[in-house]
């Protein structure tokens, strides 16, 4: 028999509040310095582009935004997978608050996508298949936050946006790729987006950073959004007032002194 | 008693359900009329142009067809949830799989075949070529089965909500969308004279996907409308 433990105290709330409380710290201090470091390495010291002048900067933050909020769907569904097949509570609170995060990033990536393209297409909005996908993308998110406040019943929100998650993740695949047919069908592809063509390193290495640090940040939101969920949920329980009451004296004590 | 195969459950209530659409008349008109009365409206609201009213022909009848059947999946489980039915579907010891695909398909002769068989007269006073026709009604009987799956899912996780109405196209209206582009696409294809066939494959395969698939979401999503 393979041992479980490490696996079985993930559904304990508890233990998951104590070990994301010190795991904070390490997505939050890096994810910032990697994140506002790299904007600021591409803002004021990458050269301009031979063709976009200096609107192409926005890659910094338009391009983190958008892989994030793909891959934080894929990460819902999988939350969303564990809590219907493992009845895990830490799962459903994770899938909910999730879905604010990735549908915001969602949102930030199209507002900087229309900004970005108005220099550079001379338009806010082009239905192009990759725009049209993230759109599509936005409104699965705001879906299932519709889904989740429409509930009364916790329980059943949690387990009805999981499958609709999990429908969702089927679906994205052949969204994509319909999307994608659809506008070759129409347009000849003569708007070429700029990650298509090779991109100069010195270009590449602040989104790198950007890049990872908006990776890190997602999961600092994810952890601290969680954290607050439990304390929520929790808040009847003598563990966690236990500890919230014990940790206010030493933090005010420190404070005083 | 005797026992009941799960064929004859499935016949069971495929009559049934039909029986009581055909009884009650409002649920299959009611979807037709709403067809009729909004592609009345787009050559009001763009000109009566016969030219330009034909380029967006393919668009609109697929489009108002989707909503039209997205309106009436909202009705699929809701009478079942208010007597009991379905509580009792859940109870029995029959595997919900067969089930919903009864109601289903019950549901997609019932909204989804009327549709497509008054498409062609919306695509004359649309002023579509006559040539797209055919492709238009083939590939509306397949899409609209796929949107009775899909829209399924939707009706399925809010019929226990006392607002699921909008809710329902809210979560459904996305997953439509691979549907809405193959369909138009090959009814555009026809009109245009190219080759359509690989599109209504396309269709074919996402048929062939929902079928598979959606009565399992289906059933796990009312078990959680029932549940709760």
């Amino acid at each position: 028999m393979a041992n479980w433990a490490w696996f079985h105290k993930w559904g304990s709330p508890r233990w998951f509040y104590q070990f994301s409380g010190r795991l904070l710290p390490w997505l939050a201090v890096p994810g910032l310095l990697l994140f506002i470091g790299g904007c600021v390495w591409g803002l004021l010291f990458v050269p301009p582009d031979f063709k976009q002048g200096n609107s192409f900067r926005i890659i910094y933050v338009h391009v983190p935004a958008a892989a994030v909020a793909m891959g934080a769907y894929m990460f819902m569904a999988t939350a969303a997978a564990v809590h219907l097949i493992w009845r895990m509570k830490l799962a459903a609170m994770v899938m909910k608050v999730v879905a604010p995060i990735g549908a915001s990033l969602t949102f930030l990536s199209l507002v900087t996508g229309a900004v970005w393209g108005k220099p550079t297409w001379g338009t806010w909005w082009v239905w192009d298949a990759r725009i049209t996908s993230v759109l599509i993308l936005f409104f699965l998110y705001l879906g299932i936050i519709a889904l989740h406040q429409a509930f009364e019943n916790r329980e059943a929100a949690a387990k009805a946006c999981a499958v609709l998650a999990i429908v969702g993740a089927v679906n994205i695949p052949i969204i994509y790729w319909s999307v994608e047919w659809w506008y070759s069908l129409h347009q000849p592809a003569s708007i070429k987006f700029i990650g298509e063509s090779t991109i100069h390193p010195t270009m590449l290495r602040p989104l790198m950073a950007t890049l990872s640090g908006m990776y890190l940040l997602f999961g600092w939101l994810v952890l601290l959004y969680t954290r607050a969920e439990i304390i929520d949920r929790e808040r009847n329980t003598r563990w966690l007032q236990d500890m919230l009451l014990t940790d206010r004296p030493a933090d005010s004590a420190e404070r005083g002194a | 008693m005797k026992r009941m195969g799960v064929s004859a459950v499935f016949v069971a209530i495929l009559r049934r359900d039909l029986r009581s659409a055909l009884r009650s008349g409002s649920e299959w008109a009611n979807p037709l009329l709403f067809f009729a009365i909004v592609c009345t409206l787009f050559p009001l609201g763009i000109g009566p142009d016969a030219r330009q009213l034909a380029l967006l022909a393919p668009g609109i009848l697929w489009v108002v067809a989707l909503l039209a059947s997205m309106m009436a999946t909202d009705s699929l489980f809701r009478s079942d949830y208010d007597d009991g039915t379905l509580e009792q579907m859940l109870l029995s010891p029959m595997p919900m799989y067969p089930l919903v695909l009864a109601k289903i398909l019950a549901h997609w002769l019932t909204s989804g075949l009327p549709l497509c068989l008054m498409s062609p007269l919306l695509a004359v006073i649309l002023q579509m070529p006559m040539s797209g026709v055919p492709v238009l009604v083939v590939s509306l009987l397949i899409g609209s089965a796929i949107l009775s799956f899909i829209g399924a899912i939707g009706a399925a996780l809010t019929v226990g909500l006392r607002k699921g109405g909008l809710l329902l196209s809210l979560i459904v209206l996305p997953l439509y969308i691979p549907v809405l582009i193959f369909g138009s696409a090959a009814v555009k294809s026809a009109i245009d004279g190219v080759v359509y066939l690989p599109t209504l494959a396309l269709l074919g395969a996402l048929f062939m996907l929902a079928v598979a698939l959606a009565p399992l979401a289906v059933a796990g999503a009312l078990r959680i409308s029932v549940d709760q």
